[in-house]
C-alpha cells in the first residue's frame, strides 16, 4: 500500500476534499467518500457504463479512473442534474417514455447522454443508438431509452410536446 | 367502478427517485462501523481441499476476521431445499444443496472457501490474495452426457452417479401415435447456458444490533420474507428479531431469488459474531461464478404427424444440467417438460428427463425458467415437419392450435406448482392472425423475399408461438390503509426489481378508492411492514400480489362506504368515491375527504361499538387454485450476411395475450426487455466452459450482452382473454418476451439462408457458430 494523498475536487459544484489511497477508484470515492450513491457500479471494468460521470464536462467511466486523477477537476454526477421535485428535461423525458425499469443503469445513461445532446442537439435515432452503445441496460430493450432521448432532445431544444 | 387509472399508461411513481440517484440500492447502505467482506473462491471446478493457510491473510493490517467452514461450527449446514420434488409417480430426486463455505470439497469454480472481513473491501481483497488453499484437483464434470457414464468422476461422493433426478410424464398413447403416424420427425436439439447478468450484482448488508437484539438485512433478493424466516431459523432468532429489506433492486430475472446463497448464510452470521454491520457486494467476476445460471439441456425429440400435419404425439427425452447442487428442485426441467406443449393440441405426450450434477455454477430459474427449451423443441419439430410434409410454417401451426372451446384444457401432466397442467383460458388463432398480418407474412413470402433474393440479399421470416404458465401460488398478501392525510399506503411482501410495482399496484388501489395514483405509496420488500408471502418469481407479481392488493382495497372501500353512509345518513349504494372523497352521487357538496373519514375511524376518546376495527385499513390475501396461462406469437424478419453470418433483425413483432392489462406502458416495457434478453440468449450470449470446467468468458468484455445497436424496435400488440382464476382477470407477462426468441431466431435465420435442407438445431448461435454450422453442412 502506498501513502494516502490529499485531493480536492468540485463535485456538482461543491468543493470536496479527501485523503485517499492512490488506488481508490473515483467511483468508490464518489459513492463512499462523497456519499453520492447515484453513481452505480455494474462491472468494474469499463463495459457497462453504469458509473458514467462527467469529468470537466466529458463523459467518463468512474470505475476506470482513480480518485487522485480527479484532483483539481470538476465532476458532475447524476445528482447534479435534477431533483425528484424538479427533474431535468432529460430525466422528465425518461419518465414520460418509460425509459427505465430497475433504474440501476439509468444514472450512467443520463450522464452519457447529457454531453452527447450538447454536441448533437437534434440527433437521429441511429445517432442516439450509437451514443447509447457503450451503456448496457438489461431491462428495457433500449427502445424506450431511445424514444426518451429523442423526446429529451426536443425538450432541450425548447420544442413543445 | 371507475376506469380512471386501470388499463392506462400511467407514468411510474418510482421514477423520480430512480432518475435522480436518490433511490436506495443495497450497495448504497452505509453504516457506522461497517466491515467489508471478500471471499476466497475455488479456482478449480472439482477438487478436494487438503489444507487452508490463513496466517498471512490474518496479519494484514485492517483485517478483522478470517473465517473458514470449520469456524462456522454447528452453524455450518447445507442450505435448505427450496422446492421439493413434485408429486409425480416414480420421480427420482437426489437433493444436494449448497453450503455456506466449502469444507472438504469444491464442486464448481467460484465456490466460496474462505470469508475475509476487513475494515475496507480493498483490504479484504488484499488479504484474500494471501490465503493459500492446497487443493487436490479432481476430474471436472462438464459434458452432460459424459457425466452419466459409469467412469465419470462423481461430484457427490455419497451418490452412485451424477444423476440428480429422473422424471417421466405421459399422456395418451405415444406408441400408438407413432404407429398411426404418416410421418415421424426425430431431432437432437441443444440449448446451452447463459447468465441473467442483472446490471446490479448481488449484495448483502447485515446489521446485528446487540442492544436492540435485532438483525437487519438489506439483501438483493426477490424473496425477502422467506429469507427472513430462514435466517431467523438458522441463527436461532425469533422471526420478529429479523428484518429483511429488499430495497430497489437492479434487476432480478430469477437468480436473485435463489435463497439461500452461501453469502446469505455467511454475512448475517458474521454480523452477529462481530457485533457490527458487515457488507458484501458481489463484483462482476463473482457474478459469473457465484450467481446461479440457466439453460443447459440436450433433447432427443420425436413428433408423430398425420399427412395433413396434425400432431398425433410427441416424445421427448432430455438431459438437464443442474450444476453442482439442486436447491431449486425440478422447477426448470418441469417447466421445459410442460411448456413444450405450447399452443397446441397434442393427444399423446411422453416426456422423460434426467437432471445431472455437473461441476458448474448452480442452475436455478432465469427469465423463462426452462420454458425456452420446451418451446425450442416443439417449434423446431414443427418447422421440420412443415418442410417434410410440404406445409407452410404458419399453416401447420394453425392446424394444431387448441380451439377456443378447448378451455380449460387439461394436459394430464403435473406442472411446477404441483397442480395438473391446465390452461385456464385462451384464444390462440386471433393471436396468430394478428402476428401474421402485422409482420406482413404473405407479402413477405410471396414478394419481398423473392425480390431480395434476386438482389442477392438473404432475408428470412420466422413465426413461432408459445404459452407461459404464470401467476402460480401459493399466495401473497397486502395491507391497504387510508391515512389521515388522505394518502393511501400499500404494503406487500413481494420484492420489486424494476417491474413498476409501485405504479401498477397503486393503479389497482386507485381504481377502488378513487384517488390519484401518485397519492398511493406502495412499499414492497420490507418484512417489518408485511411479513407474509413468497416472493417475486414465475411472472406472478401482478397476478398474485396484484389480486391480494385488489382484495385489500375492496375491503377498505367497503369500510369507507359503511362509515360514510353513517356520516352522510345515506345508503351506501348511493355513494361514490371520487377525487379523494366519498360523496352522495350527484351531490358534490356532501363530499367527505377520505383522510377526514380515516381520522373519524380512529377516535382517540369515547366508546366504539364492540368489534369495531380502527382506521380505514384492510389486510387480505390471494391464492389462485393454479397458474394463469398467457400466450403469444412472435414474428421477425432478419437479414443474414452470407459472408460474415452477421444477422440483422429488420422487424420484430410480439402479439401477446396476458389477460386484462393494468398498465400497457409497463407491459410493453416488460415485453421489450424480455425480447432483448431473448435476442442475447439466441445470438450473443453463451457461457463457454472448457473441459476443466473453467468459464472462459467471465467478463462483460467477453460475454456479450446486446447493446442499443443490437436490439431492434419491437412492435407489440395485445389481445385480452381475461383469466377466470382471479378477480382482476390478469395473467403474468414478465417472461413472455424471452421465451420464444431462440426458436424464432433459428427459424428466421434458416429461412434467410434459403436452403431447405439446412437446419439449426442449437441455441445460442453467433456469427462464428452459424458459419461453422453452414460449413459443416456444406461438406
Amino acid at each position: 500500500m502506498t501513502v494516502p494523498r490529499e485531493i480536492e475536487l468540485r463535485v456538482n459544484g461543491r468543493r470536496i476534499r479527501g485523503v485517499v489511497e492512490p488506488r481508490l477508484l473515483l467511483s468508490d470515492f464518489l459513492r463512499h467518500e462523497a456519499d453520492l450513491t447515484g453513481t452505480h457500479v455494474g462491472c468494474e471494468h469499463g463495459v457497462c457504463g453504469a458509473c458514467t460521470v462527467l469529468l470537466d464536462g466529458e463523459a467518463v467511466r468512474s470505475c476506470l479512473l482513480l480518485a487522485v486523477q480527479a484532483d483539481g477537476r470538476e465532476v458532475t454526477t447524476v445528482e447534479g442534474l435534477g431533483t425528484p421535485e424538479a427533474l431535468h428535461p432529460l430525466q422528465q423525458a425518461f419518465r414520460d417514455e418509460h425509459g427505465l425499469q430497475c433504474g440501476f443503469c439509468t444514472g450512467g445513461i443520463l450522464m452519457t447522454l447529457v454531453p452527447f445532446l450538447e454536441r448533437c442537439p437534434d440527433p437521429t435515432e441511429d445517432e442516439v443508438r450509437h451514443a447509447l452503445s457503450g451503456n448496457l441496460c438489461r431491462c428495457t430493450g433500449y427502445q424506450n431509452i431511445v424514444d426518451a432521448t429523442l423526446r429529451g432532445a426536443r425538450a432541450l431544444r425548447g420544442e413543445e410536446e | 367502478m371507475s376506469t380512471r387509472t386501470f388499463g392506462r399508461r400511467v407514468p411510474r411513481n418510482e421514477d423520480p427517485r430512480l432518475l435522480t440517484g436518490q433511490a436506495l440500492f443495497v450497495d448504497d447502505v452505509h453504516l457506522q462501523g461497517m466491515a467489508h467482506v471478500a471471499f476466497v473462491r475455488s479456482p478449480y471446478a472439482h477438487a478436494r481441499i487438503l489444507s487452508v493457510d490463513l496466517e498471512a491473510a490474518r496479519e494484514v493490517p485492517g483485517v478483522v476476521s478470517v473465517v473458514t467452514a470449520d469456524d462456522l461450527g454447528d452453524y455450518w449446514q447445507p442450505g435448505p431445499l427450496l422446492v421439493p420434488p413434485p408429486p409425480i409417480a416414480g420421480c427420482v430426486f437426489h437433493p444436494r444443496t449448497q453450503v455456506p463455505l466449502a469444507r472438504d470439497k469444491v464442486r464448481h469454480v467460484g465456490e466460496a472457501v474462505v470469508a475475509i472481513v476487513a475494515e475496507s473491501r480493498y483490504v479484504a481483497e488484499d488479504a484474500a490474495e494471501l490465503v493459500f488453499v492446497d487443493y487436490d484437483p479432481l476430474p471436472a464434470v462438464v459434458d452432460l452426457e459424459a457425466a452419466l457414464e459409469p467412469d465419470a468422476a462423481r461430484l457427490h461422493d455419497d451418490l452412485e452417479s451424477n444423476l440428480a433426478a429422473h422424471v417421466v410424464q405421459r399422456k395418451g398413447d405415444w406408441e400408438q401415435a407413432r404407429t398411426d403416424a404418416h410421418a415421424v420427425i426425430h431431432r437432437r436439439l441443444i440449448y446451452d447456458r447463459g447468465t441473467a447478468a442483472a446490471m446490479e450484482n448481488r449484495g448483502i448488508v447485515a446489521h446485528w444490533d446487540p442492544r436492540g437484539q435485532k438483525l437487519t438485512l438489506w439483501d438483493t433478493t426477490q424473496a425477502p420474507i422467506p429469507i427472513r424466516n430462514g435466517v431467523a431459523a438458522m441463527l436461532g432468532l425469533s422471526e420478529n428479531q429479523v428484518r429483511v429489506i429488499a430495497p430497489f433492486i437492479g434487476g432480478g430475472f430469477g437468480p436473485k431469488i435463489m435463497m439461500f446463497y452461501p453469502e446469505e448464510m455467511v454475512i448475517p452470521w458474521l454480523s452477529v459474531q462481530l457485533g457490527r454491520p458487515v457488507k458484501w457486494i458481489e463484483d462482476r467476476q463473482e457474478n459469473f461464478y457465484a450467481t446461479t445460471q440457466e439453460r443447459g439441456q440436450i433433447h432427443e425429440a420425436e413428433m408423430a404427424l398425420t399427412e395433413d400435419g396434425h400432431i398425433l404425439g410427441v416424445r421427448d427425452v432430455f438431459l438437464h444440467d443442474s450444476g453442482a447442487y439442486d436447491p431449486y428442485g425440478l422447477t426448470v426441467p418441469i417447466n421445459s417438460q410442460c411448456t413444450l406443449l405450447g399452443l397446441y393440441d397434442v393427444p399423446a405426450y411422453e416426456s422423460e428427463f434426467r437432471a445431472v450434477f455437473t461441476s458448474k455454477p448452480i442452475v436455478t430459474p432465469y427469465r423463462g425458467a426452462g420454458r425456452q427449451h420446451g418451446v425450442f423443441v416443439m417449434e423446431r419439430l414443427l418447422d421440420a415437419a412443415a418442410r417434410e410434409l410440404g406445409i407452410d410454417r404458419a399453416e401447420i401451426r394453425r392446424r394444431n392450435l387448441l380451439s377456443p372451446d378447448a378451455f380449460p384444457h387439461d394436459h394430464e401432466i403435473i406442472y411446477q406448482d404441483f397442480t395438473p397442467l391446465t390452461y385456464d383460458s385462451g384464444n390462440y388463432e386471433p393471436i396468430l392472425d394478428l402476428a401474421l398480418e402485422t409482420i406482413g407474412y404473405e407479402r413477405f413470402v410471396s414478394e419481398e423475399q423473392p425480390a431480395a433474393r434476386a438482389e442477392g440479399r438473404h432475408l428470412g421470416i420466422g413465426v413461432v408461438g408459445y404459452v407461459e404458465g404464470t401467476g402460480i401460488g401459493p399466495y401473497e398478501g397486502a395491507r391497504v390503509q387510508v391515512e389521515t392525510s388522505g394518502r393511501v399506503s400499500v404494503v406487500t411482501g413481494v420484492g420489486t426489481q424494476g417491474q413498476g410495482h409501485m405504479t401498477s399496484f397503486a393503479q389497482v388501489v386507485a381504481e377502488q378508492l378513487g384517488v390519484e395514483v401518485t397519492d398511493v405509496a406502495v412499499v414492497t420488500g420490507d418484512t417489518d411492514q408485511f411479513h407474509w408471502g413468497a416472493g417475486t418469481f414465475a411472472s406472478r407479481g401482478a397476478v398474485v400480489a396484484g389480486n391480494a392488493i385488489h382484495a385489500a382495497a375492496v375491503g377498505v372501500r367497503e369500510k369507507v362506504l359503511r362509515l360514510a353512509a353513517e356520516e352522510l345518513e345515506a345508503s351506501a349504494d348511493d355513494l361514490e368515491l371520487v377525487a379523494g372523497t366519498v360523496r352522495v352521487r350527484g351531490v358534490p357538496d356532501s363530499a367527505i375527504p377520505l383522510g377526514e373519514l380515516a381520522a373519524r375511524a380512529n377516535p382517540m376518546r369515547g366508546a366504539v361499538e364492540p368489534g369495531t376495527e380502527p382506521g380505514l385499513e384492510s389486510t387480505d390475501y390471494f391464492g389462485p387454485e393454479r397458474g394463469a396461462t398467457a400466450a403469444g406469437v412472435h414474428a421477425m424478419v432478419v437479414e443474414v450476411d452470407a459472408e460474415t453470418f452477421q444477422v440483422k433483425i429488420l422487424r420484430y413483432v410480439v402479439i401477446h395475450d396476458c389477460g386484462t392489462v393494468i398498465n400497457p406502458m409497463i407491459l410493453d416495457g416488460q415485453i421489450h426487455g424480455g425480447v432483448a434478453q431473448g435476442i442475447g440468449n439466441a445470438f450473443y450470449e453463451q457461457l463457454v466452459f472448457d473441459e476443466d470446467g473453467q468459464l472462459m468468458n467471465a467478463s462483460l468484455m467477453d460475454y456479450l450482452l446486446p447493446t442499443a445497436l443490437d436490439v431492434p424496435r419491437i412492435e407489440t400488440g395485445h389481445l385480452e382473454t381475461p383469466s377466470p382464476l382471479n378477480p382482476l382477470g390478469v395473467k403474468g407477462a414478465g417472461e413472455a418476451g424471452a421465451i420464444p426468441t431462440g426458436a424464432l431466431f433459428a427459424q428466421a435465420v434458416e429461412d434467410a439462408l434459403g436452403d431447405p435442407a439446412f437446419e439449426i438445431r442449437e441455441i445460442p448461435l453467433s456469427p462464428k457458430r452459424l458459419w461453422e454450422l453452414w460449413g459443416e453442412w456444406r461438406e
